[in-house]
């Protein structure tokens, strides 16, 4: 714990910790993704598989045990990611007070410079998409079924500014996990041969299946491939 | 050439600074950008105002100690050039030209476009170096250094201490710097028994001056010695390893 | 005062080891009592400030870059000699004695030269166990190089950046030691004069280059480490701040000044491209390996180099020196490049420049070959000519590069002040009339790691308990008002030319009449121009700005003040030198081939020369120097 402690005061640890909480969050997102696939199998499918996820260890734990229990790692996950990031951020301020005059901006990518607002967004996004889908309040949803999964997305998604809003916030994730994934391996401290070899094209491909995926939900509910 | 100068000038640490252009009518493109300044100065000494102080020593990109944002650059346009080694002919003439010192609150503008860049060696101080005192090493030959990490070693080694990667980085960052040293030492045999106390001090005196590194890559795209970003992965698995080693 | 060069008697094998037993020594526990002053931090003031400081003496280092790590030392490219014998080539520690004498053109210190090679062995050793990151084999052993025209590959090498890296493994002990207490440093702070007391070197008088303080420094001895005067000639390989400062005050001081008129131009150098050049670049010697260096055969050629036929073409080394051919020694290199040029077949701007072609080495080795040994270098080219030498011959033409002349120092590195040593570049001691390739590198470090921190213990210990004089003395106080006196004349002077145009115009008049080539009516002539100029500079320059701030202008204006003097006494020493030696060429003294003809009757010694005082003539003093080991011969290449 004293080790972890002194880590955390460093910035290299508070990287470090920012991508051992953001390997949490990609396991997340890539497993909600997942999950979320069985959309296209149908009511029955989807519905059963988000029953399952209360149900899982039952009943050597209790109902919905695993699931808070995960929740809570990921809560964990969330609240350091931000912290770090949050602390860094000032730090960074401090050591670079004065700004140049129109600074040109060399090699650094969209998606790096967009990082902390592209983090808000996506931290704001996750608010609302918890209102929407899971507690389900008159003002989030305008027709939630508890248990339904299934109803609720359709439902959810029919709405056109709603969608509009999940398809830019998962375009702000996909841009979020490019640069953070390639990150992850420099702030663990895993070197490639070359960035544009194997953890360039990590980053890339899962940024792009996590996006384009989550985006096809709203996509599909708008078309009426799923209703 | 006829070039338009926006250069910062300020009279000392406390004082404030602003930008004051200068008109220049004879730059030539054989000329190095610095012998450019030397121009304007001339002119400025001539006309009795105080010519622009900036640094500067070997003028063979070597020393390290040039160093100013032109455009909003580090060390101007041209990769792997130090400003000395940055040549006119890469400008257009009627070009304006903006000068800037390094910013950074680990530099402080001394004048002009002088800056204190000390921090720098104080993380040197604070451990990169192999503790071997003058005398006490056996014959050079009976160390053996696989030629991939002597080549490794030196690529890192190259690093001529300007601070570009500092001044450009959006965070006032040292670590390409920092890591650079780390990995010269720590890639080679002789530099294994104090690596993990090599590591954990320098990255703490890094860390009472500088920012941190968000992975922009800026620092490696102006280093004028190219120094990889792949170093500063290997630092932060060093430091890592050496805490959690826990010496 | 007659000079004494206190060489150890014996067997030339056996002086340095007795030198090392008669030397009397400081106890451990003294050596912290005792404060040194190191002033420069390159090679030489590096090692030296980091190695007193691990034997326990409390050191202060100055130097006026704003990090150590920034001296001059650092440009270096090509290598660093050690008669390692690695390759087992027939080097011997006597074989690097004998090419560094004769390179020298036997007008250096045997007993100097041969403890130079006898130690040059230490420091690789040394230098590798700091993790310099020397080219290795693929065995993991040490890589050698062949370098300037030696016979052996004895050359160590760190790509085209052996200096760099060895400044920094110096910079980096430094470094330790200053974290460990042992050593202060002062950036930023030049030297702008010695204080000597009682016949003693007292410490020295400063400038903050950041606040313009001029501050007293005490010591119970000062080391100068402060290079060569090369930029004399304004234009030169040396930084920028590169200047004669510290050794001509010290000069002023006391300290004999011994051979100036030995610089060194280095034969492959960026040629001028400009009026407003600030300075010259060096391309490594190396190069010469594999280029081949030819102009035209034709005085009126006009074409491309590409163009000109093989026939057309004239390999003046080859053809001159058939044994040696592109590898000549650096002073035979660049007359040679000289004299193609004055009969009118330089190439490129002014017709000062020579071809140095890789068409062959390319064609023969490939071009990955040639890109893999130089690639730096041709990149480096490129980015200054904007000519890409792969397919285009390089341009190349000699440049001031190094000085052997310096403070003259004895056998233990000490001034004819007691106190003061001198060391690398700084000092007059090892290289005599020409130096040889990789032979600086070596010196510097020498000096510093292995011989410095040995005999500076003799002179300390006679002075135990006696401790530095009082910052307070009037001994200090005398010499701070005279430099504040300086810094405010240069201020106060009411001209408008800028100090870079008297520096200009110095250095041409220097390059003219005692450069490559020196003739005793030019010098003669040089000598009373500089003394006018001077006289104009101090009426006609204009400083801006004050003293209590960053002024770069005041620092040039009291170091080209210094170059004045300096550069008349360079001429004064190359007119009492009635003889061709080395670098040192005199017209009139050459043999029908125009190679360089020595006096070994008259000229075999050191000219150490006393200052006289502001109006006077200097005094010469000679050390005459026996060659017992290495006959003299005429130096032949052919």
């Amino acid at each position: 714990m004293a080790k972890l402690i002194q880590l955390y005061r460093s910035s290299v640890g508070k990287k470090f910790l920012m991508a051992a909480s953001g390997i949490v969050l990609f396991g997340f997102v890539l497993g909600h993704m997942l999950g979320n696939l069985k959309l296209y199998l149908g009511p029955e499918s989807l519905n059963r598989y988000a029953e399952w996820l209360r149900e899982i260890g039952y009943p050597a734990l209790p109902h919905s045990g695993f699931l808070w229990l995960f929740r809570l790692v990921v809560l964990g996950a969330v609240g350091l990611h931000i912290l770090a990031a949050t602390q860094l951020t000032l730090l960074n301020r401090r050591a670079r007070p004065v700004d140049y005059r129109g600074r040109q901006v060399v090699e650094a990518d969209y998606a790096s410079r967009t990082m902390r607002w592209g983090g808000v967004i996506i931290a704001l996004f996750v608010l609302y998409h918890l209102a929407h889908f899971t507690l389900g309040p008159s003002w989030a949803h305008p027709d939630f079924v508890p248990g339904d999964v299934y109803h609720n997305v359709v439902v959810g998604f029919q709405v056109p500014w709603v969608a509009g809003f999940y398809i830019l916030a998962n375009i702000a994730l996909g841009f979020h996990l490019y640069h953070g994934l390639w990150s992850m391996f420099q702030s663990l401290g895993v070197d490639g041969e070359s960035r544009q070899g194997w953890r360039r094209n990590f980053a890339v491909a899962f940024a792009w299946i996590i996006a384009l995926a989550n985006i096809s939900f709203p996509v599909a509910v708008l078309t009426g491939i799923v209703s | 050439m006829r070039l338009k100068l926006q250069i910062w000038r300020q009279e000392n640490g406390e004082a404030g600074g602003q930008f004051v252009t200068y008109e220049l009518a004879d730059a030539s493109p054989e000329m190095s950008f610095l012998e450019m300044l030397d121009v304007l100065n001339e002119q400025l000494t001539e006309r009795g105002e105080e010519p622009v102080a900036f640094e500067h020593d070997c003028r063979e990109g070597i020393c390290g100690s040039c160093g100013m944002m032109i455009n909003g650059q580090a060390h101007g346009p041209m990769a792997g050039t130090a400003t000395c080694q940055l040549h006119m002919r890469h400008f257009q003439d009627g070009d304006e030209i903006r000068i800037e010192p390094w910013r950074s609150a680990a530099f402080p503008v001394l004048k002009d476009l002088v800056v204190d860049r000390a921090p720098l060696d104080r993380i040197i101080e604070s451990g990169g170096y192999i503790s071997v005192n003058t005398g006490s090493a056996r014959d050079a030959n009976e160390i053996l250094v696989p030629k991939p990490a002597a080549d490794r070693a030196m690529d890192a080694a190259e690093c001529i201490g300007c601070g570009a990667c500092v001044a450009q980085c959006p965070n006032g960052a040292g670590q390409l710097f920092t890591s650079a040293k780390i990995s010269h030492l720590g890639l080679l045999p002789q530099g294994q028994p104090e690596r993990d106390r090599r590591v954990k001090r320098m990255v703490e005196t890094m860390e009472d001056y500088f920012g941190s590194c968000s992975n922009y890559r800026e620092c490696e795209a102006v280093c004028p010695k190219g120094i990889s970003i792949d170093f500063i992965a290997r630092m932060n698995r060093d430091y890592v390893k050496a805490l959690i080693r826990g010496e | 005062m007659t000079l004494d060069a206190k060489v150890p008697s014996g067997q030339i094998q056996d002086k340095w080891d007795k030198a090392r037993f008669d030397l009397k020594l400081v106890n451990p526990a003294n050596k912290r009592k005792f404060k040194i002053i190191v002033v420069g931090s390159g090679l030489a003031g590096g090692s030296a400030a980091a190695t007193l400081g691990e034997l326990g003496y409390h050191v202060q280092c100055f130097c006026y870059q704003d990090s150590p790590r920034r001296a001059h030392s650092i440009a270096a490219q090509g290598g660093i000699n050690a008669a390692k014998n690695y390759q087992n080539d027939g080097d011997s520690v006597w074989r690097l004695f004998y090419d560094t004498v004769k390179g020298g053109d036997f007008r250096s210190r045997e007993a100097n030269v041969y403890r130079l090679a006898q130690v040059s062995v230490n420091i690789i050793d040394q230098c590798v166990a700091q993790g310099v990151p020397f080219a290795r084999e693929y065995g993991g052993l040490l890589d050698n190089r062949s370098f300037g025209g030696a016979q052996v590959s004895r050359t160590f090498y760190a790509r085209g950046q052996t200096g760099q890296q060895l400044q920094l493994g110096a910079y980096q002990a430094l470094a330790r030691q200053i974290d460990a207490g042992q050593v202060e440093m002062f950036p930023r702070t030049e030297m702008l004069d010695l204080v000597v007391e009682d016949g003693r070197a007292r410490g020295i008088v400063t400038r903050d280059m950041v606040t313009g303080e001029i501050a007293s420094y005490s010591a119970d001895a000062v080391v100068l480490a402060t290079g060569g005067y090369s930029n004399v000639f304004f234009l030169s390989t040396n930084a920028k701040g590169c200047n004669a400062t510290a050794i001509w005050r010290a000069h002023r001081r006391g300290a004999y000044f011994a051979n100036p008129c030995y610089t060194q131009i280095h034969p492959t150098c960026i040629p001028q491209h400009g009026d407003y050049q600030s300075k010259l670049t060096l391309m490594s010697e190396s190069l010469r390996n594999d280029g081949r260096i030819w102009v035209p055969r034709s005085v009126s050629e006009e074409r491309a180099a590409n163009d000109i036929p093989e026939a057309e073409r004239d390999y003046y080394l080859e053809r001159r020196y058939p044994a040696f051919g592109n590898l000549v020694p650096r002073d035979i290199a660049s007359r040679a490049a000289k004299a193609v040029c004055d009969e009118g077949r330089g190439v490129g701007h002014g017709g000062r420049g020579v071809y140095l072609d890789f068409a062959d080495a390319i064609g023969r080795l490939g071009k990955g070959a040639i890109e893999a040994k130089y690639g730096n270098l041709f990149e480096m080219y490129e980015r200054i000519t904007g000519e890409d030498p792969y397919t285009v011959p390089m341009r190349i033409y000699p440049a001031p590069h190094y000085t052997m002349g310096g403070l003259w120092v004895d056998y233990n590195l000490m001034s004819t002040i007691e106190g003061l040593y001198v060391i690398g570049e700084a000092n007059f001691s090892d290289h005599g009339a020409n130096r040889l390739g990789a032979s600086a590198l070596m010196q510097g470090l020498a000096d510093g790691y292995f011989v410095l921190p040995y005999t500076i213990g003799d002179y300390l210990s006679k002075h135990m308990g006696e401790g530095p004089l009082p910052t307070g003395h009037a001994a200090f106080q005398a010499v701070e008002t005279e430099v504040a006196d300086r810094v405010q004349s240069l201020l106060s002077a009411d001209g408008s030319r800028t100090v870079d145009s008297f520096h200009r115009e110095l250095g041409a008049l220097c390059w003219d009449a005692c450069g490559m080539s020196r003739t005793a009516e030019g010098l003669a002539a040089a000598i009373d121009q500089i003394r006018e100029l001077k006289g104009r500079y101090l009426k006609e320059v204009k400083v801006l700005g004050g003293n209590e701030q960053v002024n770069q202008s005041l620092e040039k204006a009291g170091r080209v003040l210094d170059y004045f003097e300096l550069a008349e006494l360079m001429c004064r020493d190359a007119l009492m030198r009635e003889e061709s030696c080395g670098t040192h060429f005199r017209e009139e003294y050459q043999t029908p081939e125009g190679e360089a003809r020595r006096d070994d009757e008259k000229f075999t010694f050191v000219g150490a020369w006393e200052y006289g005082g502001p109006d006077t003539e200097p005094n010469l003093h000679r050390e005459s120097l026996e060659f017992q080991n290495v006959p003299p011969s005429q130096r032949s290449y052919k």
